[in-house]
């Protein structure tokens, strides 16, 4: 690692200030920053900690309204009560992210901060029509992802919380990756009263996405079944040496089915 | 360069390290802790796992200074004297390492699982709870044994506690 400053932030306005030296990033859970400035792919000159602000940390469900704070970690958003109870799907996919360790660590904003096109919430963000909270502005998730490890973001703005209404479904199925465990293909799918809404990661070329196809098919009928025979295009999917756009293109209807099944459940 | 203090199983310790400092090279270059180990690059291995603040976590992957603060168990710090920790006695029992690199983070590991699931854990769960450590030695089976062993000893030991206390 070259070296770097670290600086603790107290607040969200103390971390703003502090980011404006050198070429600074902010520090969440550091589970993906740091092994990145491990193998030098990530060199910061200073580093700003938003672990220890009191105010990005936390979950809050007030009936269907659900706010969850940036820095909350995997692992406290996988074992919520009242967040399993209005949105079980979400805790689930916070289980499955990584390992124990990891998961003691890393966080939610950093996850969507960092939009790794394997990573798992950006597809739970985008089908539950979540917003995106920052320290200047609500996005909502359509135009937070930009694409591979893009997002709206500034460099000086942090994400504070993220919000979302639980829909009345909602489910996740992912075919992790054997050796990372990051996601081959993840499908979140939703049935809420804005009707239907699924989304792709680890397969898309530019990121996560939607799927028309399986929209369109579920909004039909919210059942497995209604899969059956439906196809993604393979183009703008990603190929790798872990599975080629077809194969990834049939992991998205099957991950699709799961997701509803689980969602139905 | 920034002020490190942290207590490390139960001293209070301190030193001055560059900000780019693992938690990990902390705990065995300044502290001379080297049952903690490094096995990879990549966050994955599982060899370098302590306790921070009573939860498992990958000290190859926190800054020494990000972790200021804060209270760190590693290896060292399970056996009371000659006693060895119940899950050091399983594995030893149960032949859970061969050539003992990853043992460390296992131990650690295992000892968070069984704080996390006081009612018990079974196969499935100790597997999956595994994900994140690595052994390229045993093949799983007499760790999986031994972390079953152990969990079964401390619940019962804190049952009759609880019995007695009731
Ligand atoms: C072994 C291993 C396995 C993993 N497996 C998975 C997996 O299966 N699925 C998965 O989704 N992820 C996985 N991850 C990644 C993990 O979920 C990370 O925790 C997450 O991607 C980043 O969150 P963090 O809090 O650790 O962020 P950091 O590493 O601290 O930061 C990541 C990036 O986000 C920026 N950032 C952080 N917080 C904010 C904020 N509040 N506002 C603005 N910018 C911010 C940082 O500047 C940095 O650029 C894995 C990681 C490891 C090490
Ligand atoms: S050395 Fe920490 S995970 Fe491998
Ligand atoms: S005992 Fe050798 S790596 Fe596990």
């Amino acid at each position: 690692m070259y070296s770097v400053n670290y600086h603790r932030a107290t607040s969200v306005a103390d971390a703003v200030k502090k980011i404006k030296s050198g070429d600074a990033k902010f520090l969440a859970g550091g589970m993906t920053l740091i092994p990145a400035m491990k193998t030098r792919l990530a060199a910061p000159s200073d580093l700003v900690d938003l672990g220890h602000i009191a105010e990005l940390k936390g979950i809050k469900v007030s009936g269907k309204t659900v706010t969850i704070g940036a820095t909350t970690t995997h692992f406290d958003v996988a074992n919520d009560e009242k967040l399993k109870k209005v949105c079980p799907a979400l805790t689930h996919l916070a289980s499955l992210i990584g390992d124990p360790a990891v998961r003691h660590r890393g966080t939610i904003g950093g996850s969507i901060a960092n939009n790794d096109p394997a990573a798992d919430y950006p597809s739970a963000m985008l089908a539950l029509g979540a917003t995106i909270v920052t320290n200047k502005r609500e996005l909502a998730a359509d135009k937070f992802f930009k694409g591979l490890f893009e997002t709206a973001l500034k460099d000086d703005e942090i994400v504070t919380a993220v919000t979302f209404t639980a829909p009345a479904k909602a489910g996740y199925a992912k075919f992790p990756n054997p050796a990372s465990r990051y996601a081959m293909t993840g499908v979140f799918v939703t049935k809420g009263k804005d009707g239907v809404r699924a989304a792709v990661t680890g397969a898309g070329d530019d990121g996560v996405f939607r799927s028309k196809e399986i929209e369109a098919a579920l909004t039909k009928k919210f059942e497995a079944s209604a899969l059956e025979g439906v196809s993604v295009p393979s183009k703008n999917l990603m190929g790798d040496i872990h599975a080629s756009p077809e194969y990834r293109a049939n992991l998205v209807v099957v991950m699709a089915k799961r997701a509803v099944a689980a969602a139905n459940a | 360069m920034s002020e490190v203090t942290l207590v490390v199983n139960g001293r209070k310790v301190s030193g001055a390290v560059e900000d780019r400092t693992l938690l990990v090279h902390f705990l065995r270059e300044n502290l001379n802790l080297t049952g903690t180990h490094v096995g990879c690059d990549t966050s994955q291995c599982g060899a370098c796992v302590v306790h921070v603040d009573g939860k498992a976590v990958k000290s190859c992957t926190m800054l020494a200074v990000q972790a200021s603060g804060s209270t760190v168990t590693t290896i060292e710090g399970l056996a009371n004297g000659a006693d060895l920790h119940p899950v050091q006695a399983a594995f030893k029992e149960n032949h859970g390492l061969q050539c003992g690199f990853c043992t460390p983070g296992m131990i650690m590991t295992a000892t968070d699982m069984i704080r996390r699931h006081p009612d018990g854990l079974d196969e499935a769960t100790v597997r999956a709870e595994l994900e994140g450590n690595i052994c390229r030695c045993t093949g799983y089976h007499n760790i999986v044994k031994a972390i079953l062993a152990a969990s079964k000893t401390m619940s019962k030991a804190s049952k009759s506690k609880a019995n007695k206390a009731a």
